[in-house]
Protein backbone atom coordinates (compact mmCIF):
# COMPACT_ATOMS: atom_id res chain seq x y z
CA UNK A 1 0.00 0.00 0.00
CA UNK A 2 1.02 3.65 -0.53
CA UNK A 3 1.05 6.60 1.33
CA UNK A 4 -1.54 7.37 -0.01
CA UNK A 5 -3.54 4.25 0.43
CA UNK A 6 -3.08 4.20 4.39
CA UNK A 7 -4.02 7.34 4.97
CA UNK A 8 -7.26 6.99 2.77
CA UNK A 9 -7.91 4.52 4.80
CA UNK A 10 -7.16 5.76 8.10
CA UNK A 11 -9.80 8.52 7.24
CA UNK A 12 -12.28 6.14 6.12
CA UNK A 13 -12.41 4.15 9.41
CA UNK A 14 -12.39 7.13 11.08
CA UNK A 15 -15.60 8.00 9.62
CA UNK A 16 -16.88 4.67 10.32
CA UNK A 17 -15.81 5.20 13.72
CA UNK A 18 -17.91 8.45 14.09
CA UNK A 19 -21.04 6.54 13.40
CA UNK A 20 -20.29 3.70 15.38
CA UNK A 21 -20.06 5.58 18.19
CA UNK A 22 -22.50 8.43 17.62
CA UNK A 23 -25.16 5.12 17.44
CA UNK A 24 -23.66 3.74 20.15
CA UNK A 25 -24.81 7.15 22.19
CA UNK A 26 -27.98 7.33 21.02
CA UNK A 27 -28.63 3.55 21.66
CA UNK A 28 -27.49 3.91 25.36
CA UNK A 29 -29.95 7.16 25.36
CA UNK A 30 -32.92 5.59 24.30
CA UNK A 31 -31.88 2.42 26.16
CA UNK A 32 -32.14 4.67 29.22
CA UNK A 33 -36.03 5.46 28.17
CA UNK A 34 -37.14 2.29 27.74
CA UNK A 35 -35.53 1.16 31.14
CA UNK A 36 -37.31 4.06 32.65
CA UNK A 37 -41.33 3.07 30.71
CA UNK A 38 -40.51 -0.61 32.23
CA UNK A 39 -40.44 0.76 35.79
CA UNK A 40 -43.39 3.01 34.92
CA UNK A 41 -45.78 0.31 33.67
CA UNK A 42 -44.75 -1.93 36.50
CA UNK A 43 -47.25 -1.05 39.50
CA UNK A 44 -50.12 -1.19 37.13
CA UNK A 45 -49.14 -4.60 35.28
CA UNK A 46 -48.44 -5.72 39.34
CA UNK A 47 -51.66 -4.91 40.43
CA UNK A 48 -53.29 -6.23 37.29
CA UNK A 49 -52.12 -9.66 37.97
CA UNK A 50 -52.70 -9.35 41.29
CA UNK A 51 -56.28 -9.13 40.39
CA UNK A 52 -56.60 -11.51 37.37
CA UNK A 53 -55.35 -13.98 39.71
CA UNK A 54 -57.97 -13.35 42.68
CA UNK A 55 -61.20 -13.18 40.68
CA UNK A 56 -59.94 -16.16 38.21
CA UNK A 57 -59.33 -17.44 41.31
CA UNK A 58 -62.89 -17.16 41.81
CA UNK A 59 -64.13 -17.37 38.42
CA UNK A 60 -62.39 -20.87 37.32
CA UNK A 61 -61.81 -21.50 33.81
CA UNK A 62 -65.16 -21.18 32.58
CA UNK A 63 -65.65 -18.02 34.35
CA UNK A 64 -64.58 -16.19 31.05
CA UNK A 65 -63.74 -17.43 27.31
CA UNK A 66 -60.28 -15.66 27.82
CA UNK A 67 -59.29 -17.89 30.54
CA UNK A 68 -60.26 -21.31 29.14
CA UNK A 69 -58.14 -24.05 27.90
CA UNK A 70 -59.11 -25.61 24.55
CA UNK A 71 -58.19 -29.12 23.66
CA UNK A 72 -56.70 -28.44 20.28
CA UNK A 73 -53.34 -27.86 19.01
CA UNK A 74 -53.62 -24.84 16.74
CA UNK A 75 -51.09 -22.04 18.11
CA UNK A 76 -50.18 -19.02 16.84
CA UNK A 77 -47.12 -17.33 17.40
CA UNK A 78 -46.12 -13.75 17.66
CA UNK A 79 -42.77 -12.94 17.23
CA UNK A 80 -41.23 -9.54 18.49
CA UNK A 81 -38.09 -8.58 16.37
CA UNK A 82 -36.53 -5.47 15.98
CA UNK A 83 -36.86 -2.84 12.56
CA UNK A 84 -33.57 -2.50 12.28
CA UNK A 85 -30.37 -4.68 12.63
CA UNK A 86 -26.73 -3.79 13.80
CA UNK A 87 -27.42 -5.23 17.39
CA UNK A 88 -25.72 -8.24 17.55
CA UNK A 89 -27.40 -11.49 17.72
CA UNK A 90 -30.52 -9.69 18.99
CA UNK A 91 -32.52 -10.67 15.45
CA UNK A 92 -31.04 -13.64 15.02
CA UNK A 93 -31.45 -15.43 18.71
CA UNK A 94 -35.25 -14.43 18.40
CA UNK A 95 -36.12 -15.74 15.08
CA UNK A 96 -34.58 -19.18 15.11
CA UNK A 97 -36.21 -19.87 18.72
CA UNK A 98 -39.55 -18.85 16.57
CA UNK A 99 -38.30 -21.37 13.66
CA UNK A 100 -37.48 -24.12 15.80
CA UNK A 101 -41.20 -23.83 17.82
CA UNK A 102 -43.17 -23.73 14.35
CA UNK A 103 -41.24 -26.67 13.01
CA UNK A 104 -41.84 -28.65 16.24
CA UNK A 105 -45.49 -27.56 16.26
CA UNK A 106 -45.84 -28.80 12.26
CA UNK A 107 -46.64 -25.55 9.72
CA UNK A 108 -50.12 -26.86 9.17
CA UNK A 109 -50.97 -26.59 13.37
CA UNK A 110 -49.14 -22.85 14.03
CA UNK A 111 -49.75 -19.76 12.54
CA UNK A 112 -47.71 -16.14 12.58
CA UNK A 113 -47.61 -12.57 13.10
CA UNK A 114 -44.79 -11.03 12.83
CA UNK A 115 -43.87 -7.68 14.40
CA UNK A 116 -40.47 -5.85 13.41
CA UNK A 117 -39.34 -5.72 9.58
CA UNK A 118 -36.70 -8.33 10.54
CA UNK A 119 -39.11 -11.16 11.98
CA UNK A 120 -41.53 -9.81 8.15
CA UNK A 121 -38.27 -10.42 6.27
CA UNK A 122 -36.67 -13.11 7.98
CA UNK A 123 -40.14 -15.74 7.22
CA UNK A 124 -40.67 -14.08 4.00
CA UNK A 125 -37.78 -14.98 2.37
CA UNK A 126 -38.53 -18.30 3.72
CA UNK A 127 -41.73 -17.95 2.73
CA UNK A 128 -43.61 -18.94 5.58
CA UNK A 129 -47.22 -17.77 5.83
CA UNK A 130 -47.43 -14.48 7.61
CA UNK A 131 -50.76 -14.40 9.16
CA UNK A 132 -50.32 -10.77 10.31
CA UNK A 133 -47.74 -8.22 10.34
CA UNK A 134 -46.62 -4.85 12.21
CA UNK A 135 -43.52 -2.97 11.41
CA UNK A 136 -42.34 0.49 11.59
CA UNK A 137 -44.00 1.59 15.04
CA UNK A 138 -41.23 0.12 17.60
CA UNK A 139 -39.32 3.38 17.63
CA UNK A 140 -42.34 5.42 18.71
CA UNK A 141 -44.60 2.42 20.43
CA UNK A 142 -47.68 3.88 22.23
CA UNK A 143 -50.25 2.08 23.64
CA UNK A 144 -52.85 3.05 20.91
CA UNK A 145 -50.63 -0.26 19.01
CA UNK A 146 -50.88 -2.24 21.69
CA UNK A 147 -55.05 -2.09 22.05
CA UNK A 148 -55.22 -2.49 18.08
CA UNK A 149 -52.71 -5.96 18.19
CA UNK A 150 -54.62 -7.36 21.66
CA UNK A 151 -57.71 -6.79 20.23
CA UNK A 152 -56.92 -8.84 16.88
CA UNK A 153 -55.29 -11.20 18.76
CA UNK A 154 -58.08 -11.77 21.23
CA UNK A 155 -60.39 -11.58 18.16
CA UNK A 156 -58.42 -14.88 15.98
CA UNK A 157 -58.81 -16.29 19.72
CA UNK A 158 -62.12 -15.95 20.76
CA UNK A 159 -63.62 -16.55 16.81
CA UNK A 160 -61.50 -20.23 17.77
CA UNK A 161 -59.45 -19.91 14.51
CA UNK A 162 -56.76 -20.76 16.73
CA UNK A 163 -56.68 -22.47 20.36
CA UNK A 164 -53.08 -20.98 21.98
CA UNK A 165 -51.36 -17.47 21.61
CA UNK A 166 -47.82 -17.20 22.50
CA UNK A 167 -45.76 -14.55 22.58
CA UNK A 168 -41.68 -15.15 21.40
CA UNK A 169 -39.43 -12.03 22.33
CA UNK A 170 -35.89 -11.29 23.57
CA UNK A 171 -36.16 -10.56 27.36
CA UNK A 172 -34.06 -7.83 28.93
CA UNK A 173 -31.74 -9.21 31.09
CA UNK A 174 -28.69 -6.73 31.50
CA UNK A 175 -28.08 -4.16 28.90
CA UNK A 176 -25.45 -6.95 27.50
CA UNK A 177 -27.75 -9.67 27.83
CA UNK A 178 -30.72 -10.88 25.86
CA UNK A 179 -32.90 -13.99 26.03
CA UNK A 180 -35.60 -15.46 23.96
CA UNK A 181 -38.49 -16.12 25.94
CA UNK A 182 -41.86 -17.76 25.21
CA UNK A 183 -44.67 -16.94 27.39
CA UNK A 184 -48.43 -18.35 26.74
CA UNK A 185 -50.50 -14.86 25.89
CA UNK A 186 -53.80 -16.82 25.69
CA UNK A 187 -55.75 -18.42 27.62
CA UNK A 188 -54.35 -16.53 30.22
CA UNK A 189 -52.94 -18.53 32.69
CA UNK A 190 -53.51 -17.26 36.27
CA UNK A 191 -51.68 -19.79 38.31
CA UNK A 192 -49.07 -17.87 40.54
CA UNK A 193 -49.10 -14.47 41.96
CA UNK A 194 -51.63 -15.40 45.08
CA UNK A 195 -53.15 -12.73 45.89
CA UNK A 196 -51.96 -11.24 49.25
CA UNK A 197 -55.34 -10.94 51.04
CA UNK A 198 -58.35 -12.81 50.69
CA UNK A 199 -60.54 -11.76 47.87
CA UNK A 200 -63.54 -12.90 49.46
CA UNK A 201 -64.26 -10.27 51.81
CA UNK A 202 -64.75 -7.61 48.90
CA UNK A 203 -67.95 -5.64 48.00
CA UNK A 204 -68.12 -6.08 44.06
CA UNK A 205 -69.62 -3.46 41.78
CA UNK A 206 -71.16 -4.28 39.71
CA UNK A 207 -70.20 -8.00 40.08
CA UNK A 208 -66.99 -10.25 40.18
CA UNK A 209 -67.81 -11.40 36.47
CA UNK A 210 -68.22 -8.31 35.18
CA UNK A 211 -65.32 -7.09 36.81
CA UNK A 212 -63.37 -10.26 35.55
CA UNK A 213 -64.75 -9.66 31.85
CA UNK A 214 -63.27 -6.07 31.94
CA UNK A 215 -60.24 -7.09 33.66
CA UNK A 216 -59.16 -9.31 31.64
CA UNK A 217 -58.58 -7.78 28.05
CA UNK A 218 -56.64 -4.84 30.22
CA UNK A 219 -54.44 -7.65 31.88
CA UNK A 220 -53.67 -9.10 28.26
CA UNK A 221 -53.15 -5.71 26.97
CA UNK A 222 -50.45 -5.13 29.72
CA UNK A 223 -48.37 -8.67 28.91
CA UNK A 224 -48.20 -7.42 25.64
CA UNK A 225 -46.62 -3.83 25.99
CA UNK A 226 -44.53 -5.68 28.60
CA UNK A 227 -43.29 -7.43 25.84
CA UNK A 228 -42.64 -5.05 23.73
CA UNK A 229 -41.33 -2.95 26.06
CA UNK A 230 -38.07 -5.88 27.41
CA UNK A 231 -38.13 -6.37 23.28
CA UNK A 232 -37.26 -2.95 22.94
CA UNK A 233 -34.67 -2.44 25.52
CA UNK A 234 -33.43 -5.57 24.86
CA UNK A 235 -32.66 -4.18 21.37
CA UNK A 236 -31.21 -0.49 22.31
CA UNK A 237 -28.88 -2.56 25.14
CA UNK A 238 -27.85 -5.26 22.39
CA UNK A 239 -27.31 -2.49 19.58
CA UNK A 240 -25.32 -0.38 22.38
CA UNK A 241 -22.97 -3.54 23.18
CA UNK A 242 -22.61 -3.76 19.42
CA UNK A 243 -21.73 -0.56 18.44
CA UNK A 244 -19.69 0.03 21.62
CA UNK A 245 -17.23 -3.00 20.25
CA UNK A 246 -17.74 -1.71 16.57
CA UNK A 247 -16.17 1.57 17.76
CA UNK A 248 -13.25 -0.35 19.95
CA UNK A 249 -12.28 -2.60 16.87
CA UNK A 250 -12.25 0.32 14.69
CA UNK A 251 -9.92 2.50 17.03
CA UNK A 252 -7.71 -0.98 17.18
CA UNK A 253 -7.62 -0.66 13.45
CA UNK A 254 -6.97 3.00 13.34
CA UNK A 255 -3.65 2.47 15.80
CA UNK A 256 -2.56 -0.46 13.35
CA UNK A 257 -2.72 1.67 10.18
CA UNK A 258 -1.18 4.71 11.67
CA UNK A 259 1.64 2.41 12.30
CA UNK A 260 1.70 1.01 9.23
CA UNK A 261 1.68 4.89 7.96
CA UNK A 262 4.36 5.64 10.23
CA UNK A 263 6.71 2.95 9.10
CA UNK A 264 6.19 3.46 5.58
CA UNK A 265 6.59 6.89 5.81
CA UNK A 266 10.04 6.46 7.68
CA UNK A 267 11.10 3.93 4.65
CA UNK A 268 10.22 6.45 2.29
CA UNK A 269 12.19 9.07 3.67
CA UNK A 270 15.68 6.62 4.43
CA UNK A 271 15.05 5.66 1.00
CA UNK A 272 14.91 9.23 -0.22
CA UNK A 273 17.97 10.22 2.02
CA UNK A 274 19.85 6.78 0.82
CA UNK A 275 19.27 8.12 -2.66
CA UNK A 276 20.51 11.87 -1.80
CA UNK A 277 23.67 10.36 0.01
CA UNK A 278 24.43 7.86 -2.72
CA UNK A 279 24.20 10.68 -5.28
CA UNK A 280 26.20 13.45 -3.46
CA UNK A 281 28.90 9.87 -3.07
CA UNK A 282 28.74 9.68 -6.74
CA UNK A 283 29.54 13.27 -7.48
CA UNK A 284 32.34 13.56 -5.05
CA UNK A 285 33.66 10.70 -6.57
CA UNK A 286 33.96 12.12 -9.90
CA UNK A 287 34.70 15.58 -9.01
CA UNK A 288 37.96 14.42 -6.78
CA UNK A 289 38.54 11.84 -10.01
CA UNK B 1 -59.22 12.55 61.17
CA UNK B 2 -57.58 9.24 62.31
CA UNK B 3 -56.41 6.77 59.84
CA UNK B 4 -54.18 7.18 56.80
CA UNK B 5 -55.17 6.43 53.04
CA UNK B 6 -53.33 5.78 50.15
CA UNK B 7 -53.65 6.76 46.68
CA UNK B 8 -51.73 4.98 44.07
CA UNK B 9 -53.14 5.67 40.89
CA UNK B 10 -51.55 4.24 37.60
CA UNK B 11 -51.77 3.79 34.12
CA UNK B 12 -50.72 1.12 31.74
CA UNK B 13 -47.69 3.20 30.86
CA UNK B 14 -46.75 5.06 33.67
CA UNK B 15 -47.99 5.95 37.83
CA UNK B 16 -49.41 9.09 38.19
CA UNK B 17 -50.23 9.45 41.60
CA UNK B 18 -48.59 7.78 45.01
CA UNK B 19 -49.34 10.07 47.81
CA UNK B 20 -51.08 10.04 51.33
CA UNK B 21 -54.30 12.06 50.94
CA UNK B 22 -57.25 12.45 53.52
CA UNK B 23 -60.11 11.95 50.76
CA UNK B 24 -60.51 10.71 47.19
CA UNK B 25 -63.67 10.58 45.14
CA UNK B 26 -64.05 8.68 41.83
CA UNK B 27 -66.14 7.91 38.79
CA UNK B 28 -67.48 4.42 39.55
CA UNK B 29 -69.54 2.98 36.67
CA UNK B 30 -72.68 3.30 38.68
CA UNK B 31 -71.86 7.12 39.75
CA UNK B 32 -69.06 8.55 41.62
CA UNK B 33 -68.33 7.40 44.77
CA UNK B 34 -66.21 8.64 47.91
CA UNK B 35 -63.30 7.59 50.11
CA UNK B 36 -62.18 8.10 53.54
CA UNK B 37 -60.32 6.24 55.87
CA UNK B 38 -61.63 3.26 56.86
CA UNK B 39 -63.59 2.49 53.97
CA UNK B 40 -64.96 -0.88 53.52
CA UNK B 41 -63.07 -2.93 51.17
CA UNK B 42 -64.73 -3.07 47.63
CA UNK B 43 -63.89 -3.71 44.06
CA UNK B 44 -65.70 -1.45 41.00
CA UNK B 45 -64.67 -0.93 37.10
CA UNK B 46 -64.39 3.09 36.68
CA UNK B 47 -66.32 4.98 33.89
CA UNK B 48 -65.45 8.39 31.82
CA UNK B 49 -64.90 11.36 34.57
CA UNK B 50 -63.05 13.00 37.41
CA UNK B 51 -60.57 11.71 40.14
CA UNK B 52 -60.98 14.03 42.52
CA UNK B 53 -58.34 13.47 45.81
CA UNK B 54 -57.73 15.96 48.93
CA UNK B 55 -53.88 16.08 50.71
CA UNK B 56 -53.51 18.72 53.28
CA UNK B 57 -56.74 20.17 52.49
CA UNK B 58 -55.89 21.21 48.98
CA UNK B 59 -58.15 19.58 46.10
CA UNK B 60 -56.31 17.83 43.05
CA UNK B 61 -58.03 17.10 39.90
CA UNK B 62 -57.87 14.53 37.34
CA UNK B 63 -59.35 13.17 34.09
CA UNK B 64 -59.43 9.57 33.40
CA UNK B 65 -60.89 7.03 31.11
CA UNK B 66 -62.47 3.44 32.31
CA UNK B 67 -60.76 1.50 34.63
CA UNK B 68 -60.39 -0.13 38.19
CA UNK B 69 -60.02 0.70 41.53
CA UNK B 70 -59.68 -1.47 44.63
CA UNK B 71 -60.82 0.35 47.57
CA UNK B 72 -59.45 -1.19 51.60
CA UNK B 73 -59.62 0.72 54.85
CA UNK B 74 -56.37 1.77 54.05
CA UNK B 75 -55.73 2.62 50.61
CA UNK B 76 -57.22 3.13 47.17
CA UNK B 77 -55.69 2.01 44.30
CA UNK B 78 -56.67 3.12 40.64
CA UNK B 79 -55.88 0.97 37.81
CA UNK B 80 -57.10 3.70 35.06
CA UNK B 81 -56.82 3.29 30.99
CA UNK B 82 -55.99 7.10 30.46
CA UNK B 83 -55.07 9.44 33.46
CA UNK B 84 -54.03 13.12 32.90
CA UNK B 85 -53.94 15.62 36.10
CA UNK B 86 -56.01 18.95 34.97
CA UNK B 87 -52.82 20.87 34.89
CA UNK B 88 -51.05 18.76 32.10
CA UNK B 89 -54.48 18.63 29.91
CA UNK B 90 -54.03 20.18 26.60
CA UNK B 91 -57.20 22.50 26.22
CA UNK B 92 -56.89 23.27 22.99
CA UNK B 93 -56.59 19.78 21.65
CA UNK B 94 -59.85 18.77 23.91
CA UNK B 95 -62.09 21.63 22.19
CA UNK B 96 -60.88 20.41 19.26
CA UNK B 97 -61.83 16.63 19.99
CA UNK B 98 -65.62 18.07 21.69
CA UNK B 99 -65.73 19.71 18.33
CA UNK B 100 -65.14 16.95 16.22
CA UNK B 101 -67.09 14.26 18.14
CA UNK B 102 -70.49 17.14 18.65
CA UNK B 103 -70.08 17.14 14.62
CA UNK B 104 -70.25 13.66 14.00
CA UNK B 105 -73.09 13.37 16.33
CA UNK B 106 -74.89 15.90 14.76
CA UNK B 107 -74.69 14.44 11.28
CA UNK B 108 -75.41 10.84 11.98
CA UNK B 109 -77.95 8.75 12.89
CA UNK B 110 -78.08 6.82 16.23
CA UNK B 111 -77.78 3.33 14.77
CA UNK B 112 -74.74 4.25 12.70
CA UNK B 113 -71.62 2.26 14.54
CA UNK B 114 -69.81 5.25 14.63
CA UNK B 115 -72.32 6.95 17.16
CA UNK B 116 -70.83 5.34 19.93
CA UNK B 117 -67.85 5.98 19.53
CA UNK B 118 -68.50 9.98 18.90
CA UNK B 119 -70.48 9.70 21.76
CA UNK B 120 -67.35 8.29 23.78
CA UNK B 121 -64.99 10.68 21.92
CA UNK B 122 -67.59 13.67 23.60
CA UNK B 123 -67.40 12.48 26.81
CA UNK B 124 -63.80 12.44 27.20
CA UNK B 125 -63.46 15.59 25.97
CA UNK B 126 -66.06 17.50 27.96
CA UNK B 127 -64.97 15.65 31.20
CA UNK B 128 -61.00 16.78 30.00
CA UNK B 129 -62.29 20.19 29.60
CA UNK B 130 -63.94 20.31 32.85
CA UNK B 131 -60.90 19.12 34.99
CA UNK B 132 -58.73 21.36 33.01
CA UNK B 133 -61.07 23.91 34.16
CA UNK B 134 -60.50 23.24 37.46
CA UNK B 135 -56.20 24.40 37.64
Amino acid sequence: MTLRDIRRRIRSVQSTQKITRAMKLVAAAKLRRAQERILQARPYAAKMAELVAGLALRAGEEGHPLLARRAGGRRLLVVISADKGLCGAFNSNVLRAALAFLREGGEAESSLVVVGRKARDFFRRRSWPIRAQRVGFLDRLGFEEIREIAAELMGVYLAEEVDEVHLLYNEFRSVAVQRAVRRQLLPIQSEGAAPEAPTADYLYEPSPGAILAALLPRHVEGQLYRALLESLAGEYGARMTAMEAATKNAQEMIERLTIDYNKARQERITKELLDIVGGAEALRKSAAA
Amino acid sequence: MEGRLHLELATPTRLVVSEEVEEVVAPGLLGYFGVLPGHAPFLTTLGVGEVIYRRDGREHYLAVTGGFAEVGPERVIILAETAERSEEIDTGRARTALERAEGRLAGRAREEIDYDRALRARTRAATRLQVAGRR
